[in-house]
């Protein structure tokens, strides 16, 4: 059974993401946290579900809510929080921050804060990878927004007439910031695209890890294979606010559909009972979520104790082959 | 081939060799673009595998997007944007992702891309098809920015463009297409970027000169030389970096300057220059600096409006006997 195989390690890494952000929440209130931070609580098992169904070598790039796909694919959580604290040993040297955890020692090739910007370099990974013959994927998590932008069309669009081993994976949460999908949409079902460019689109329930695993699985398959791309579209939903502590007022989604998600949606929850119901015991679950609470604080601790970048380092990593810069 | 056997050729050749003799010695290197299987590789390519030929869609942003992603994971992509405007369609992935991955990300990634531009100004090609846009992308930190002047530094610069690990942007002149010179057959002949090339020695007044500037800045020259006056002229072949060096030294023979681009006044290239030596060398000024670039306006069609703008043999030779 699926959940026997790898359940114990999809349930950790998805309350790895939860309780990250959680404790990123507790940061921000505490003022020690500076810029934007996007959460990825309520989305846990769209993003573990694609990530379990990919090698450690295989690519992923992903967006400015950033910090779950590293997590999903196995970081470790030290670099990433120590990033979103801004601090030398950050994942990224604090160059990056809250949008941008990317972690290449997982495979991830870069996180965007330009909606869409993720899509055409995973589009670029799996050319990259068909050309070495490397069997390698990519996959490319982006929101229901991004599939808005012209590279979201322009790539897909490349991948399939060229074969590419690369899987467009849509969190659909149901709102680009404020903007409800159902308004910028022609029709709801951002997958049923897929036709237009001749290849597999398929409509996942995101709050379901084996539903995702399953069908990411098939894409992934189908990718190695050489027969090309899937977009997935898996119908998920945020918790938190577009960004936290932004406080946007206005009621875009009401009370009754937060309370909906958050009551009877709620992956971790739902996924827990799967576990249970599969065999998995109580006291194996509480060891599973002890433990993601002590990496997590560990890594708040590594974080906290870990020194800011000097000024002058601001001046590093500009380019591979360095050019004089004034100061 | 024997390190300093040449063959003459044009500009358009030497630029097709480079990128063949890239090709054929990196089997990582690829080329992405419109129409290039036909224009471009069309039987000129001899053994190398077309997988790594891409004719793409018209997709300037996707295709360009994924050269990136493509240079971050081990290929080193050469993107033919053909029409200089059209980088404006790219410029996304350029400017947000290949001038900023390596240092967004701590230096876990280099990108080695080269984005190859052709200027057709000129041409009576209206607005829309007639930019020079690397001043925009001067002031994009992490990019490097060449403009070759000769067939040489065609092929010696885009090498060096194709084997630099950071993403660089070649702007080309389509007008010097049909340009011939002895070109350099060995295969490790590159142009470092960042240098500066003088072309003639003087010791009245700087002309400096951006691109494909350079030949009516060297006939320029020879009327002035038959006035009795002496320029210095220094293609700058490099836009970024700068080659200060080579302008401060240039403007310490002369004490005078002459700043040549085909590129609109505001904030171009020949702003920047003007900047460095106003900073930097104004002891070593006798009078002010002056520009000779395009004004203001965007490109009309028609030849009797569109000729006049740009930078002339006349224009600059004025330009430099107003210093004396």
């Amino acid at each position: 059974m699926l959940q026997n195989d790898i359940g114990g390690e999809a349930y950790l890494r998805m309350l790895k993401i939860r309780h990250f952000e959680q404790a990123i929440v507790k940061l921000i209130t505490a003022g020690e946290v500076a810029g934007a931070c996007h959460s990825s609580i309520g989305q846990e098992a769209a993003i573990v579900g694609a990530c379990m169904a990919l090698n450690i070598d295989d690519y992923i790039s992903g967006t400015h809510r950033s910090h779950g796909h590293p997590i999903g694919k196995g970081s470790d959580l030290n670099p990433l929080m120590a990033e979103i604290l801004a601090k030398v040993t950050g994942v990224c040297k604090g160059r990056g921050g809250s949008m941008h955890l990317t972690d290449k020692s997982v495979g991830s090739i870069g996180e965007s804060a330009i909606v869409g910007g993720g899509i055409p370099l995973a589009t670029g990974a799996a050319l990259s990878a068909q050309i070495r013959g490397s069997g390698q994927v990519a996959l490319t998590f982006f929101g229901d927004g991004a599939s808005n932008e012209g590279v979201f069309h322009e790539s897909i669009n490349m991948a399939a007439i060229w074969k590419l081993p690369v899987i467009f994976f849509c969190e659909n949460n149901g709102y680009a910031a404020v903007t409800p999908a159902l308004s910028t949409h022609g029709q709801p079902d951002i997958a049923r695209r897929a036709d237009g460019y001749g290849i597999p689109g398929v409509i996942v329930d995101g709050q379901d890890f084996d539903a995702v695993y399953t069908v990411t699985q098939e894409a992934v398959e189908r990718a190695r294979r050489g027969d090309g791309p899937t977009l997935i579209e898996a119908k998920t939903y945020r918790f938190d606010e577009h960004c936290v502590g932004l406080f946007i007022k206005g009621g875009y989604r009401t009370q009754e559909e937060m309370d909906f998600y958050m009551s009877e949606r709620d992956p971790v929850v739902l996924y827990r009972a799967t576990l249970l119901a599969g065999g998995m015991s109580e006291s194996t679950l509480s060891q599973i979520e002890d433990k993601a609470v002590a990496l997590v604080d560990q890594a708040v601790q590594f974080a906290k104790d870990s020194p800011y970048p000097e000024p002058e380092e601001a001046f590093e990593f500009v380019h591979a082959n360095p050019i004089a810069i004034r100061r | 081939m024997t390190d300093n056997a040449t063959q003459r050729m044009t500009y358009l050749d030497a630029l097709g060799l480079a990128q063949r003799e890239e090709l054929e010695a990196d089997p990582t290197t690829i080329m992405i673009g419109e129409d290039i299987t036909l224009y471009a590789a069309g039987g000129a390519y001899g053994d190398i595998d077309m997988k790594r030929i891409r004719s793409a869609p018209i997709s300037e942003c996707g295709f360009a997007g994924m050269a990136v992603g493509a240079a971050i994971t081990g290929m080193r992509p050469i993107v033919d944007l053909t029409i200089a405007n059209f980088i404006y369609l790219a410029s996304d992935p350029i400017i947000n992702q290949a001038a900023r991955l390596r240092y967004m990300t701590g230096g876990q990634f280099q990108v080695p891309v080269t984005f190859r531009a052709s200027m057709w100004h000129n041409q009576a090609n209206a607005a829309q098809h007639s930019d020079r846009p690397y001043p925009m992308f001067m002031n994009v930190p992490g990019l490097k920015i060449v403009c070759p002047a000769t067939p040489s530094d065609a092929k010696g610069l885009l090498k060096a463009a194709i084997r630099d690990n950071d993403p660089v942007l070649v702007f080309e002149d389509n007008d010097l297409w049909g340009m011939k010179e002895e070109v350099p057959l060995s295969t490790d002949f590159v142009v470092p970027i960042g240098k500066a090339k003088t072309h003639r020695e003087g010791s009245d007044v700087t002309i400096i000169s951006v691109a494909g500037c350079l030949r009516h800045c060297l006939k320029a020259a020879e009327d002035l030389a038959a006035e009795g006056i002496s320029a210095d002229v220094v293609d700058l072949r490099t836009l970024l970096p700068l080659d200060n060096d080579a302008i401060l030294n240039s403007l310490g023979k002369t004490g005078r300057i002459v700043i040549v681009d085909y590129a609109h006044r505001t904030c171009g290239a020949a702003a920047e220059i003007a900047a460095i030596v106003a900073e930097d060398g104004f002891d070593l000024l006798k009078k002010p600096v002056r520009r000779v670039v395009t004004p203001d306006v965007p490109i009309p069609f028609a030849q009797t409006m569109e000729k006049q703008l740009y930078p002339s043999r006349e224009s600059i030779a004025a330009a430099a006997r107003s210093l004396m």
